[in-house]
C-alpha cells in the first residue's frame, strides 16, 4: 500500500473551521501549473495552459468560468479522472497524478467523491444499491459480505440525510431529477471522502432545487470539514463557496464577485 | 461484489443479448443429438461385428485351409489358455445360394461360412441372431420364439418347421402321385401335365425323378455325400444344414392399405434350397443340397445379405477338405479360428503371442477392430468431421454474440465511466464483461445441453411427428435396418461440448470487455 494511502482515514465530524483558519493551513489539494489538451482528429486543441490552484483542508472553492474555458477538465484533473500533460497534482504535499492506475483508482474511491452534472447513476441498480457501489467497488465479494450490515446502516444514514429514506430500492428512472441528485450526494459521501468534487451540481435542476443541493453541500462543508470544490457557471451558486476561482481560456483570471 | 451485481443485473435485463445466445443454445444441442444418434448407430454396428467376428481371429491366407482343426485348437489354448473364454474353428469360402420362388430360380453370391454351432455361441452371441429363439413382430403379426435360450444351438428344426416341411412334402408326393395316375390314365398330353416341352413322356420321367423341369441344376450330377440310400423318409432332412441370412430370403413390402411394413419371406425353415461352392486343392466347382433350419438376422446389412452358415462336418466333407491320416484318424482342414477373451484389454498381449507361434505367410492375427478396420475408421472420421462442422456453427454464433456485446459496451460507455470515476479498475470493469460472457455461455449451453438431451429421450416421438407434418419418412426401417433410432449418452461428449460452448462464449467477449476496459473516464462520463 503506497504510503500517501495510508495517511488518511476518516474525518470525524468536527465544526466548521474559520475561514481564516482555511487560509492559513496547508494546502489539502493541489494543482501546479498543470497543462492539458485534448486530441480532436488530427488537431491537439489546448484546455489549460499553466494553472495554479490549491485547495485548503475543509474549505469550500467554487470554480467559475463560461463554456470551454477548462473549469471541467481542472476538475477531473484534481480529481485523477484524467491527468496533466505538463505540470503536477498534488494532495497534502504529495505528488499524485504519477501514481500506478491501481493506486489512482483506489484514491478516486476512497478520498475522493464525485457528483456530476447528469448524477450519472446506474440504470440497473436500486437507490441504495448506487448508494453502496463506492464499497461494493473497493471489496471482493467475501470483504464485502462481512460488512454488509454495517455498509447498509451506514448507507440508510446517507440517504436519509439527504431526505430520500422513502426510496430505497426505487430505480433511478423513477427518481427526480434532484432526488437524484440527492442520490448522487450520497454516494459520494458514502465511502467517507476527504474531498467531494461536483462539476456543475446544480446545473441539471430548476432553482429551487439547485438552491436545496447547495445548501446541502454547504452543511456538509460545515459539518465534516469536508473539502469541497465545485464547478459551476452560476455565480449565484459560486458565491456560497468560501473561494472562488475563475478559469478564461485555460487560464486563472482576476474574479470579482461584482463580475 | 459490484461485479457479480451488475453481471446479475445485465443478465436479467437485456434480452437481446439472450437472443444472440440462442444459436449457442441450438449448436449445442445439435452436437449432443448428432453425437448421440452417430455414437448409437456406431454402439449398435460395433457390437453386432463383434458379435459375428468374436475378439481375435487367426486366418489362413489359403482358402483351402490348413489342417488340423483339433490341433489349432489346442495350440492356442496352449499358447493363451489362461486368457480364453471359447473357441471355434470355422471354413469360409464363396458360394452361390439358389432357390425356387415364383416360378423362377433365384442365384445369390453368399459368403459360406461352416460352424460348430454349440462352439460359435461360446464365442459370440448367436442365438441373439438366430430368429428361432425370439419373438417376432412382422407387422402387426406375432410370432412367440420356438426355443428357449437354454436350447443350445444345432442343425435340428423347430417342431413348426418340422411340421411345415412334412406338409410340403406330402403335398408334393400327392401331386406327384396325381400326375403319374393321369399319365397312366393317357391324359399325358394335356397342356401343362407334360415336361416343358409339351412331351409327357420328358415331363413323366421328369416328375417321376422329382426333377423341377425349370430347375438348372436338373441335368447336373448331385454331388453324392453318402452312398444312395434307400428310398428317402418323407420330410427327411438334407445332410446340408444352414442358418441363413434373412435379407438374401425376404423382401420388405408395405401394405398399401394399413401402410404397415411387412416382410415377405421366399424360404423359410423346413425348405431346402442349393449350394454351389469350389472345392479345396484344384478348384472344381461343388453344389449340395441343403436344409434351412433357421434364418439368421444380426442387424447389420453387410452380414444379412451375405452370410450362410452351414454345418463344418458337411462342408469340409463337400470341399474334400477332409484327410486320413496314416493311423487312420481323419484330419479336417479349416480357414480360420476365432477366440472369445475373457477380458478384451489382454488382446495386445494376447496378439504378440499368437503372433510369435502363427507364422504370418500362412496366417493372419488380428482383432476384429483391426479386421474391419476400415469400415470403423470410416465412421470414425464422419464423426470428427461432423463435429468440426458442428463447432463451426457455435463458433459463428460466437461472433453474433461478440456483435451484440460490442453494441452493449457501447451502450454502457457512460456507466463505466461512472465506474471508474468510483474507483473501479481497468481490470475489474474487463471481468465484469467477461463474466457477463460466460454467464450467457452458461445460459446457453445450460439450456441446450437439457434441449439434446430431451430430444434424444424422445427422438423416436418426434421422428414420428416429423414424418405426419412431412408427409415423408424421416427414418425408414427399410434403409437404416432399425425399428427405432439408436442412441447412447456419453457424459464425456456432453461435458466438452458444453464447456466448448462456454469458451466460445467466454473468448467472443474478450475484445468488447478490452474496449471497456481501456475506455478513459472523461470520455466515457462525456458520451452521448
Amino acid at each position: 500500500m503506497p504510503t500517501v494511502i495510508s495517511k488518511y482515514t476518516a474525518p470525524a465530524p468536527q465544526s466548521a473551521p474559520a475561514r481564516e483558519t482555511i487560509a492559513m493551513s496547508a494546502p489539502h489539494i493541489a494543482a501546479i501549473t498543470v497543462e492539458k489538451a485534448y486530441r480532436k482528429g488530427d488537431h491537439q486543441v489546448p484546455v489549460l495552459h499553466g494553472v495554479d490552484v490549491s485547495v485548503r483542508k475543509g474549505e469550500f472553492l467554487s470554480i467559475v468560468g463560461t463554456s470551454g474555458s477548462g473549469k471541467s477538465t481542472l476538475l477531473h484533473l484534481l480529481g485523477l479522472l484524467d491527468g496533466p500533460d505538463v505540470g503536477e497534482v498534488q494532495l497534502d504535499g504529495q505528488r499524485i497524478d504519477d501514481l500506478p492506475a491501481r493506486t489512482r483508482d483506489e484514491l478516486r474511491n476512497r478520498v475522493f467523491g464525485f457528483v456530476f452534472q447528469f448524477y450519472h447513476l446506474l440504470p440497473e441498480l436500486s437507490l441504495i444499491e448506487n448508494v453502496l457501489s463506492p464499497l461494493m467497488i473497493r471489496h471482493s465479494i467475501w470483504g464485502y459480505w462481512k460488512r454488509r450490515r454495517e455498509y447498509h446502516e451506514r448507507a440508510r444514514e446517507m440517504i436519509d440525510r439527504v431526505g430520500l429514506g422513502h426510496r430505497l430500492t426505487h430505480k433511478p428512472s423513477e427518481l427526480s431529477g434532484g432526488e437524484m441528485q440527492r442520490a448522487a450526494i450520497a454516494r459520494s459521501l458514502v465511502a467517507h471522502p476527504e474531498i467531494l468534487l461536483a462539476d456543475e451540481p446544480t446545473g441539471n435542476l430548476d432553482a429551487r432545487t439547485g438552491r436545496e443541493i447547495i445548501e446541502l453541500l454547504s452543511k456538509l462543508n460545515e459539518q465534516q470539514q469536508l473539502t469541497i470544490i465545485m464547478v459551476t457557471h452560476d455565480p449565484s451558486i459560486a458565491a456560497e463557496a468560501h473561494r472562488t476561482v475563475k478559469l478564461c481560456e485555460g487560464r486563472i483570471v482576476p474574479f470579482s464577485d461584482a463580475a | 461484489m459490484y461485479k457479480l451485481l451488475l453481471c446479475q443485473r445485465y443478465l436479467r435485463s437485456r434480452y437481446i443479448a439472450l437472443a444472440s445466445i440462442i444459436s449457442v443454445t441450438l449448436g449445442v444441442a445439435t452436437m449432443i443429438v448428432v453425437n448421440a444418434v452417430m455414437a448409437g448407430f456406431s454402439s449398435e454396428m460395433r457390437t453386432r461385428i463383434q458379435g459375428i467376428l468374436s475378439d481375435i481371429i487367426i486366418e489362413t491366407r489359403n482358402y483351402d485351409g490348413e489342417a488340423d482343426a483339433e490341433m489349432h485348437k489346442q495350440m492356442v489354448h496352449r499358447l493363451i489358455g489362461p486368457y480364453v473364454a471359447g473357441v471355434t474353428s470355422t471354413v469360409e469360402v464363396y458360394g452361390m445360394l439358389s432357390f425356387p420362388y415364383g416360378g423362377q430360380f433365384i442365384h445369390h453370391p453368399v459368403t459360406l461360412i461352416g460352424i460348430d454351432p454349440a462352439s460359435k455361441s461360446e464365442v459370440g452371441p448367436l442365438i441373439d441372431y438366430l430368429q428361432s429363439y425370439h419373438r417376432q413382430d412382422n407387422g402387426g403379426e406375432i410370432t412367440e420364439a420356438e426355443r428357449s435360450r437354454d436350447h443350445r444351438p444345432d442343425w435340428t428344426l423347430t417342431p413348426a418347421a418340422m411340421e411345415y416341411r412334412l406338409r410340403i412334402a406330402e403335398l408334393a408326393r400327392e401331386k406327384a402321385q396325381f400326375l403319374q395316375e393321369v399319365k397312366q390314365q393317357g391324359h399325358g398330353d394335356d397342356a401343362g401335365l407334360g415336361g416343358a416341352d409339351g412331351s409327357p413322356a420328358a415331363g413323366g420321367a421328369e416328375v417321376a425323378a422329382g426333377v423341377d423341369a425349370n430347375d438348372p441344376f436338373g441335368g447336373m450330377q448331385r454331388q453324392a455325400v453318402e452312398p444312395a440310400a434307400a428310398e428317402p423318409q418323407l420330410g427327411e432332412l438334407q445332410t446340408g444344414r444352414l442358418y441363413i441370412g434373412s435379407n438374401l430370403i425376404s423382401f420388405p413390402h408395405k401394405d398399401e392399405t394399413t401402410g404397415q411394413v411387412r416382410t415377405i419371406y421366399m424360404v423359410r425353415p423346413g425348405d431346402d434350397v442349393k449350394i454351389s461352392t469350389v472345392s479345396a486343392g484344384t478348384p472344381s466347382p461343388k453344389y449340395f443340397d441343403a436344409t434351412v433350419v433357421d434364418v439368421f438376422k444380426s442387424g447389420m446389412s453387410e452380414y444379412d445379405s451375405n452370410l450362410v452358415f452351414c454345418n463344418l462336418e458337411h462342408l469340409q466333407q463337400i470341399r474334400q477338405m477332409i484327410r486320413t491320416n496314416p493311423d487312420g484318424t481323419e484330419s479336417r482342414a479349416i480357414t480360420s479360428v476365432q477366440i472369445k477373451l475373457k477380458d478384451y484389454r489382454d488382446s495386445d498381449k494376447v496378439l504378440d503371442i499368437l503372433r510369435s507361434e502363427f507364422p504370418p505367410d500362412r496366417y493372419t492375427v488380428r482383432t476384429w477392430e483391426q479386421k474391419q478396420g476400415p469400415l470403423l475408421a470410416a465412421v470414425d472420421v464422419e464423426s470428427s468431421i461432423l463435429n468440426i462442422l458442428l463447432f463451426l456453427i457455435i463458433t459463428v454464433a460466437g461472433f453474433g454474440i461478440l456483435a451484440i456485446f460490442f453494441m452493449i459496451v457501447v451502450e454502457k460507455t457512460r456507466d463505466i465511466g461512472i465506474l471508474k470515476a468510483l474507483g473501479a479498475s481497468s481490470s475489474g470493469v474487463m471481468s465484469i464483461f467477461l463474466s457477463y460472457g460466460l454467464s450467457l455461455g452458461m445460459v446457453g449451453s445450460g439450456v441446450g445441453v437439457i434441449a439434446g438431451l430431451l430430444f434424444v429421450r424422445y427422438i423416436n416421438q418426434i421422428e414420428k411427428v416429423i414424418t405426419w407434418l412431412t408427409g415423408r419418412k424421416v427414418f425408414d426401417e427399410k434403409i437404416y435396418y432399425f425399428k427405432e433410432i439408436p442412441t447412447h449418452i456419453d457424459p464425456f461428449t456432453i461435458c466438452w461440448v458444453a464447456l466448448g460452448a462456454m469458451a466460445i462464449a467466454v473468448l467472443a467477449s474478450v475484445l468488447p470487455a478490452r474496449r471497456a476496459a481501456r475506455l478513459q473516464p472523461v470520455r466515457a462520463l462525456r458520451y452521448e
